[in-house]
């Protein structure tokens, strides 16, 4: 009951392996030269990390659309496992993965047309292009519906006026198409109407803000977007009109679980450095791990490793069964606000807990708990900030709003 | 055009190793093991050679269950089927017998038009079964390939020495064992790993190959390990003070070693 099926664990191993020996050695570099290896995405996708949640038809390894593991192809708690495996060894590299496939694929894979579907799928899928999706502002962030990008229909053209902050994978040498939320109107009632629209990387008009200096996650792509006058065809909108918003808030919940792999990722990696360096760095003449104010310390980092992991993959279960219509969309959601909420708080307290452990070098980026802990802080931030997932449970527990 | 690719289930070399105290012979039971780094380039020139024309890749191993990781690492990087030769008699074989267990199951699964090898074991290095091999199929064979090419009826293939290349041709059907320069083997991919699980995988057993049990094993090896002793643990490191004869110091310090 408590185990990943075979399948799962033979593609961690894979995973781990080239995660290891292809990424490893490269990371304190590209951390510090705040690279982006483009070179490296279809690679991962070679191994099969994009196309788990994508059906056969469009390039994916997923038997069906919302077909299961048991069905012999690709699901979302394999994806989940790449995501943990690649952020246990570095965090960016893992955040790359899990945009990609949430923020990018999932959108258009949920709510493209057939022919939307065929056009930009089956490169995401491999590996060779990535896309972003833009809903943060910089005046609308977790109140993500005060959106003030435009977009106005005329003559079988849209054009966009607006910009975008923070957006994930936007601006790679393979970043292919950004969808952007954007306000097409006014409903009745006098709120906006919100839209989807998808527009193309180097659409004129379409400008991607040079990158932003970042506490950490220095190897992933985040930029600014602005629009100016940029038009595409009228069947650049993804899903119907009107329901942008809603829509992307019900992918999420993907999201959520698959942040939650990639804190575990990092949870695990602490229990793993902190434990190697307490038993060999010496203190008073004796390992630092014989004392209980260190051994203690390391004990806590197994209970939030194991607790991160069980929550992540409950949640991850329940998503795949409710695809394969054995649970409801309401469990999925509170157990992905649950896994979500706890393992990015678990991650910063164990980056903490393993910077401490390891003393003075755990504040030199020689080692890499001091890249870990950069990185753990937006966690607890990105996909909603803790504070929206407490009253996302609030919400699902029934308390009045 | 029809590869046999044979491949070895070793220790992995990154994790404790050790050997079997009764017999002195390699514990790869007891230890993780995997395919031998090797034989990955012979299995990745074998696919890319069937991959560009056609043709059925089979991969065949001598060993243990636990050997039966390293057919399946092969088949999920892309082989066709596998053979697994497993027979408690052949424990402690010797390269003779290994190479006679080998051509055995290569006749029987049918002589292929090329037979690749890795250039050596990882943890035997030995690096002879290949050519014990093919003088038992009464095959040509090339050794140390780092760079192949397959004709219609022939491969070329260059040896790289210390001093010179050499490009050697043989007449098909041949075998050729191949170097750690010859290719960059790819990885599995998730495709692979489904895929391998509905491949064939034949398992074979001494009399299956019409052998019997004191041709192979230790009893019938021409060598023996006679003793075996763990490596004294890595010494500290010598740290060279600097009082105006660092370099001759230094300079010493590697030639005593016979670095320069
Ligand atoms: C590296 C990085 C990558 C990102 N990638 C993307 C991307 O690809 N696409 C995208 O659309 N966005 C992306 N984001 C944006 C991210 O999702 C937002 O930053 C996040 O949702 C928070 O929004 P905000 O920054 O506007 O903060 P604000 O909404 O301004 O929040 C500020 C603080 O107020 C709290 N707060 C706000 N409202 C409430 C309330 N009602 N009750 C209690 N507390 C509240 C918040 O929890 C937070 O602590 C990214 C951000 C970063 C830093």
């Amino acid at each position: 009951m408590f185990e990943l099926s075979p399948d799962h664990e033979e593609f961690r191993a894979l995973v781990r392996d080239f995660a290891e020996a292809e990424i490893a050695p490269h990371v304190a570099e590209w951390d510090r030269t705040s690279h982006f290896p483009a070179d490296l995405i279809p690679r991962m996708g070679e191994l099969g990390m994009f196309g788990l949640v994508v059906p056969e038809e469009f390039g994916g390894t997923r038997k069906a659309e919302g077909a299961g593991a048991d069905e012999g192809g690709g699901d979302f708690t394999m994806l989940c496992v790449a995501i943990e495996e690649l952020g246990r060894i570095d965090q960016a590299i893992g955040i790359t993965l899990e945009a990609g496939v949430g923020l990018g694929i999932n959108p258009i894979l949920n709510y493209g047309t057939p022919e939307q579907k065929a056009r930009w799928l089956p490169d995401l899928a491999a590996g060779r292009h990535l896309a972003g999706f833009g809903l943060t502002e910089p005046e609308a962030g977790s109140d993500a519906g005060g959106t003030t990008t435009r977009a106005t229909l005329a003559d079988g053209t849209w054009t966009v006026n607006g910009a975008k902050s923070f957006i994930t994978n936007s601006g790679t040498p393979i970043t292919s198409v950004v969808t952007v939320t954007a306000r097409t109107g006014t409903r009745d009632n006098g709120s906006p109407e919100i839209s989807a629209i998808m527009i193309p990387s180097r659409t004129p008009g379409f400008t991607v803000d040079p990158p932003y200096h970042k506490l950490g996650w220095h190897i992933s792509d985040t930029h600014g977007l602005a629009f100016e006058d940029c038009q595409v065809p009228e069947d650049h909108l993804l899903g119907a009109r009107g329901k942008g918003f809603a829509q992307f808030l019900a992918t999420l919940d993907d999201g959520r679980i698959a942040i939650a792999a990639l804190a575990t990722g990092c949870v695990q990696r602490m229990l793993e450095e902190a434990t190697a360096y307490s038993k060999q760095r010496l203190a008073f003449g004796k390992p630092i791990g014989t004392y209980q104010g260190v051994s203690f310390q390391v004990a806590d980092l197994a209970v939030l490793a194991e607790t991160s992991r069980l929550l992540t993959y409950k949640a991850a279960w329940l998503k795949d069964e409710m695809d394969a219509g054995r649970r409801s969309t309401q469990e999925v959601k509170q157990a992905a606000s649950i896994a979500k909420l706890y393992t990015s708080e678990a991650a910063v307290t164990a980056t903490r807990i393993a910077t401490q452990v390891f003393g003075g070098n755990g504040f030199m980026e020689e080692y890499p708990v001091a890249r870990f802990y950069r990185d753990a802080k937006i966690l607890e931030i990105g996909e909603g900030t803790s504070e929206v997932q407490r009253m996302l449970i609030a919400r699902g527990l029934g308390l009045p709003s | 055009m029809n590869i046999v690719v044979c491949v070895k289930y070793v220790p992995d070399t990154q994790a404790e190793r050790t050997f079997n105290a009764s017999d002195n012979t390699t514990d790869r039971v007891n230890v993780d093991g995997l395919l031998s780094e090797l034989d990955e380039y012979a299995v990745e020139e074998a696919l890319k050679i069937v991959e560009a024309g056609e043709g059925v890749v089979t991969v065949v191993t001598v060993g243990p269950a636990q050997a039966s990781d390293a057919l399946k690492k092969a088949l999920q990087m892309g082989a066709d089927k596998a053979v697994h030769v497993i027979d408690d008699a052949i424990h402690g074989s010797d390269a003779l017998a290994t190479s006679l267990v080998l051509a055995k199951a290569i006749e029987k699964v049918g002589m292929p038009d090329l037979v690749l090898t890795g250039m050596s074991s990882t943890d035997g290095i030995m690096g002879v079964v290949p050519t014990m091999l093919a003088e038992r199929l009464g095959l040509p064979a090339v050794t140390f390939a780092s760079d192949l090419t397959v004709g219609a009826d022939s491969v070329t293939a260059r040896r790289d020495g210390d001093a010179a290349s050499q490009t050697i041709e043989a007449a098909l059907p041949a075998l050729v064992s191949v170097t750690d320069q010859i290719n960059e083997p790819r990885y599995p991919s998730f495709k692979g790993i489904m895929a391998a699980k509905k491949k064939p995988v034949e398992t074979w057993g001494l009399a299956d190959l019409g052998l019997s049990a004191d041709e192979v094993g230790l009893d019938a090896a021409w060598t023996k390990v006679t003793a075996f002793e763990a490596r004294p643990p890595r010494q500290q490191g010598t740290i060279v003070k600097d009082e105006g004869d660092g370099g001759g110091k230094l300079a010493s310090f590697l030639a005593e070693r016979k670095f320069i």
